[in-house]
């Protein structure tokens, strides 16, 4: 907190330390300056290099990028993974969260390894192990082919892969912040004569909400911007089956820039609303966890 | 309601928690589960409540077995160590809580549930903070709000674990003085834990003194403290000296001196431990007979009408604690160094074959 209020008068950070812990004043203005300008050239300058270029050419290209009907075609395929892969994943989150932070279970750790999973294997091999399932050579093939059911160069493929590649980000934020909080609430609601749903609606959820919205935007994003395991199976159909960063991708290939960027310039917008409603979350869970600290202190 | 606990037994792992408890808890009354941490005491509330399930055994209420109850229909009222309020609720919702989620055919109306809701916080005194969350409340207000919470459904058993065992010392001695009261006007058969004897002595009508994972001894407040059933109670309950000695045909030898064991007539040359309070022990300038032992005085803490007094021992060296009243301490003009004798009043001699401290 102390950090927080000398930041916001503007002075620098004289707090009445030891010496034996604070650096020559130049020192510290060197490696502020350095961080500040290794973050400017990697993330700032890309950011606005990405708005200059789409609009290199007017708002009028700017506009028809974004309005072809192979963008469209991305745009509705992309938003329509997020809200098939984000619900199912949140179903799953809460779940896995609440099995692991809340019971003590054999197997326990190995379901932690296990939704960690997705974390460790490069999103291409995930790509490759739904084709391999569910692709023409793969081990359901006959079955699918027989009754007419397309995954991979179609809809599902593109959902499951984001599925899988999303999967840790809920569970994950979930696992620490319901350990933290305990189960002496839920236990208290239960004496009280809630049913198991009604304490999981009226106190496990609120409690956890913010961090549930935290790994809601995260998944979110990620399901927006998945290119490898969804490029993997999704055949690039125009129109068809083509998510937005699959999009840029192959306008970047045909040399329309304009058009390319245009579109990224949509993600990066996307990104940048992502990252404040993820910076508001982040500070309401830390409320909520230093609540129950005080509560429970 | 009564509460009848049938031969209880529960393990963790390979530790023993609880071993074959039995116990009867008549209507209407306050027990106390007092014992050292480890003992079992929380272990045994919570198998109460159901929020744990024993490996063997039964609980009883009002005569019927509860195994076929889960928590939610054993309608009792629980007290946490840490309160558990429902941080994201104020205080009239935590109140509130266990009538809102009844079904609907069993909820009363919202104006009915304000009424009971605003009853409960005056009887809790805490009239003007519904409005308030948890975390704007101190901690004897939150134990206050957590107990409104637990009688606000009505229970027939109010189970408390250690209520008071997050407060400081005032505010503890404040707030169990007022739970005896609200006993008294609710008649509600209550069980609280707790590892603070004198808060157990304080409260209870019967004391419940567990180690572990079995009853040491089992009675009212006067009992349990003036008539220890073992070493264990006896040293639990109170500051206390020990004596180690032979004791020969109706008499004990300690150290330099020897004194009468009324009881132990027939027992011949064993080894003994006699337990001493420390207000039971006279201290003199001179030798005043055959039963003083020489000592010398190590510490003096004069603070309030009783002076404490650590000795040590000339003929074995171990220490000795004594309590004398302030007008006795001035009479005698003691000083830290000087040699004094003493002399053990009212032994409790137990043999110790069985029991390890």
């Amino acid at each position: 907190m102390a950090g927080n209020v000398a930041l916001r008068q503007g002075t620098t950070t004289e707090r009445p330390t030891t010496g034996a812990i604070t650096e020559l004043p130049l020192v510290r203005w060197l490696l502020t300056l350095a961080a500040l300008g290794f973050l400017g050239l990697m993330l700032i300058v890309p950011v606005i290099a990405v708005f200059v270029k789409a609009f290199e050419q007017g708002s009028e290209l700017y506009i028809k990028a974004i309005t072809a009907p192979d963008a469209l075609a991305a745009i509705q395929l992309t938003l329509l993974t997020v809200v098939i892969a984000v619900p199912l994943n949140t179903l799953f989150g809460l779940a896995a969260a609440w099995s692991i932070a809340k019971f003590e279970f054999r197997g326990r750790s190995f379901l932690i390894t296990l939704i960690d999973l997705p974390f460790a294997v490069s999103p291409v091999i995930a790509g490759l192990i739904f084709v391999f399932l569910f692709g023409k050579p793969g081990v359901l093939w006959p079955w699918l082919s027989a009754n007419d059911i397309k995954i991979i160069f179609a809809v599902p493929g593109i959902v499951l892969a984001t599925v899988f590649v999303t999967f840790p980000f809920i569970a994950r934020e979930l696992i620490p912040l319901m350990r933290a909080q305990g189960t002496t609430e839920e236990e208290a609601a239960l004496t009280l004569g809630a049913s198991g749903w009604k304490t999981f609606w009226h106190i496990t959820l609120p409690n956890i909400k913010w961090g549930l919205i935290y790994g809601v935007i995260l998944t979110s994003a990620r399901a927006v911007g998945e290119f490898g395991a969804v490029s993997v199976v999704s055949g690039h159909i125009r129109g068809e089956t083509n998510t937005m960063p699959l999009h840029i991708e192959i306008l970047y290939n045909e040399y329309q820039f304009v058009a390319a960027f245009a579109v990224a310039s949509l993600m990066t917008l996307m990104a940048i609303i992502t990252l404040i409603v993820k910076n508001i979350s982040e500070w309401k869970v830390q409320q909520q966890s230093q609540e129950s600290e005080e509560v429970t202190a | 309601m009564s509460i009848e606990i049938v031969n209880i037994n529960k393990q963790f792992g390979s530790f023993t928690a609880l071993k074959d408890i039995n116990l009867t808890i008549a209507t209407g009354q306050l027990v106390a589960l007092l014992g050292p941490s480890g003992s079992g005491k929380t272990t045994l509330l919570r198998i109460i409540a159901g929020l744990e399930a024993a490996d063997q055994g039964s609980i009883l209420f009002h005569g019927q077995d509860t195994a076929k109850q889960n928590v939610r229909q054993r309608q009792v009222g629980f007290v946490f160590q840490h309160y558990a309020l429902f941080r994201h609720m104020t205080v009239f919702e935590n109140v509130a809580f266990g009538l809102n989620v009844r079904p609907r055919h069993l909820r009363p109306s919202k104006s009915e549930i304000k009424e009971k809701v605003q009853t409960l916080l005056s009887l809790v005194k805490l009239e003007g903070l519904a409005d308030r969350h948890p975390g704007q409340l101190s901690g004897g207000q939150r134990q206050r709000v957590a107990l409104a919470r637990a009688l606000a459904v009505e229970p027939q058993v109010l189970l408390l674990d250690e209520p008071f065992g997050a407060l400081d010392a005032k505010v503890r001695k404040e707030l169990r003085r007022w739970l005896r009261q609200l006993h008294d006007e609710l008649h509600v058969t209550s069980v609280f834990v707790t590892h603070d004897q004198e808060e157990a002595l304080d409260v209870a009508d019967q004391i419940v003194i567990l180690n572990n994972g079995r009853i040491e001894q089992l009675g009212t407040p006067e009992e349990v403290y003036e008539q220890p059933g073992n070493p264990f109670v006896y040293d639990f309950l109170g500051n206390v000296n020990l004596f180690h000695g032979r004791i020969h045909q109706g008499r004990i030898n300690i150290g330099s001196i020897e004194l009468d064991a009324p009881g132990y007539d027939d027992t011949l040359n064993t080894r003994a431990v006699s337990f001493v309070r420390p207000y039971n022990i006279e201290v003199e300038r001179e030798p005043k007979g055959q039963e003083f032992i020489p000592a010398r005085i190590l510490f003096i803490r004069a603070v309030g009408p009783t002076v404490h007094l650590e000795l040590k021992r000339e003929d074995s060296s171990d220490l000795v604690e004594v309590e004398l009243s302030k007008a006795r301490f001035q009479a005698l003009a003691l000083k830290s160094g000087e040699l004094v004798f003493v002399r053990p009043k009212d032994l409790k001699i137990f043999i110790p074959d069985d029991y390890v401290i």
